[in-house]
């Protein structure tokens, strides 16, 4: 699908690829819709554009937003251990350290849990919503699509949702645990997490940041 | 994605003279210091950054060190106190029947830990070597240690699940020990290790071997 650059034409650069993984150089040809350009030294994805991404990607994001903070409130396990009962919210576990200094530990938490998953989803939609309506890109796009890049690695609400299975099977045997609404919200976000990460084709968000018009 | 020739061969952006964006992937002339579309800095090999990597390697380790020496949770029940740390909560959970339990912990805290810490120096010496394994499986290492290095932070989570769900007044009462600090840096530190590496240079030895002069 896409050619070994030659060395000895002069292609223009804007007709280039290159690998960010492994700085293997292509030419430029956009794929199919639904088909993936992947790099054949080291089977990155390069470009694996989807129809009607962008929408999709807007919906799961107001979806996100609405159940972080959904889930951030709602108790989400309760506890009952003879009569005595707790129940308590992401909130709560996060500032669990907050005793001297573990409360830097603290703040880690609420951020990698809470912060960072929705200043990524209002960066997402920043980003995506003019692009989708065929609007100019909106001020500074690019750098908070660049800015909401480098945050991917520290989002991690469907880490949490892992712990939460993992802390149920350790006090099961403990005390009668139960669910409360926000883990079922955080449930419904890993899923979401992952359809948007599926959907999300990088190389034609830049292409639309760069030329607004053709897209 | 087929080769369209047998002969043509993968060029790197280095060998064209071009340097290209690591974050968006557009190509620019050698030299260019940021990328013009998305703004991130460019360089064609970040040879700085194995210092990075070591220097943020050792951080890790060093926090991983007190991570397992000093009490990850503190359980206080009706009418004893205990502190436990990562391995000897494994242990104690095998000491109850609970085999599954503390073998996962042990890999999950111990194991995967000490692997990405092999992984990462190991790829570091690699690219100075001359005698590099195939790439490829170098390659994917990469892949593998950037994806599960944000795991490891799952044990933090639990901690604080269970010191937040279990303070049940008298008669029981979880809380977090100081071990919980120095492994959730542990964790972060590697994690900032692995992004410092430029995985482009596990490349460049293979295509010093296949060039015919």
């Amino acid at each position: 699908m896409k050619d070994i650059a030659d060395p000895d034409l002069d292609v223009s650069l804007t007709e280039l690829i290159v690998c960010p993984h492994c700085d293997a150089v292509y030419r430029l040809k956009v794929p199919e819709m639904g088909e993936k350009a992947i790099c054949q030294r080291c089977n990155a994805v390069l470009i694996a554009p989807r129809r009607k991404a962008g929408l999709k990607i807007i919906a799961i994001s107001l979806a996100t937003f609405f159940l972080i903070l959904g889930a951030a409130f709602f108790p989400f396990l309760n506890i009952d251990a003879a009569g005595n009962k707790n129940s308590v919210s992401v909130i709560d576990a996060a500032f669990a350290f907050s005793s001297g200094p573990l409360l830097l530990l603290a703040l880690a938490t609420a951020g990698l849990i809470l912060f960072v998953p929705l200043i990524r989803v209002v960066l997402t939609l920043y980003v995506l919503v003019p692009i989708v309506l065929d609007l100019p890109p909106a001020r500074h796009a690019m750098d908070a699509f660049r800015f909401s890049e480098a945050l991917r690695p520290w989002s991690m609400a469907e880490i949490f949702a892992l712990g939460c299975a993992v802390a149920l099977v350790k006090i099961a045997d403990l005390a009668t645990v139960g669910f409360g609404p926000a883990f079922w919200m955080f449930g419904g976000l890993v899923v979401l997490v992952v359809g948007q990460d599926s959907f999300m084709c990088r190389w034609s968000v830049w292409n639309s940041l760069e030329h607004p018009n053709k897209s | 994605m087929e080769f369209s020739g047998t002969s043509q061969q993968i060029l790197s952006a280095r060998e064209m003279g071009i340097v290209a964006c690591t974050r968006c992937t557009k190509a620019w002339p050698m030299g260019t210091q940021t990328c013009a579309r998305c703004g991130h800095k460019m360089v064609s090999r970040d040879f700085g950054s194995l210092q990075r990597v070591w220097a943020f390697w050792i951080m890790g380790l060093m926090c991983y060190v007190p991570a397992n020496t000093y009490p990850m949770l503190q359980t206080r029940t009706l009418f004893q106190s205990d502190e436990s740390t990562i391995v000897g909560g494994a242990v104690e959970l095998a000491q109850h029947g609970a085999f599954g339990i503390a073998f996962i912990i042990l890999l999950a805290s111990v194991a995967i830990p000490l692997a990405k810490f092999w992984a990462i120096a190991f790829l570091a010496v690699s690219v100075k070597s001359r005698r590099a394994t195939a790439n490829h499986s170098r390659q994917i290492m990469y892949e593998v240690v950037e994806y599960i290095g944000r795991w490891s932070m799952i044990d933090i989570f639990v901690v604080a699940i269970l010191s937040s769900l279990v303070q049940l007044n008298t008669l029981a009462s979880i809380n977090p020990g100081p071990a919980s600090m120095f492994f959730a840096l542990s964790v972060i530190f590697t994690m900032l290790s692995a992004q410092a590496f430029d995985s482009r240079m596990i490349w460049d030895e293979q295509a010093k071997d296949e060039d015919p002069s």
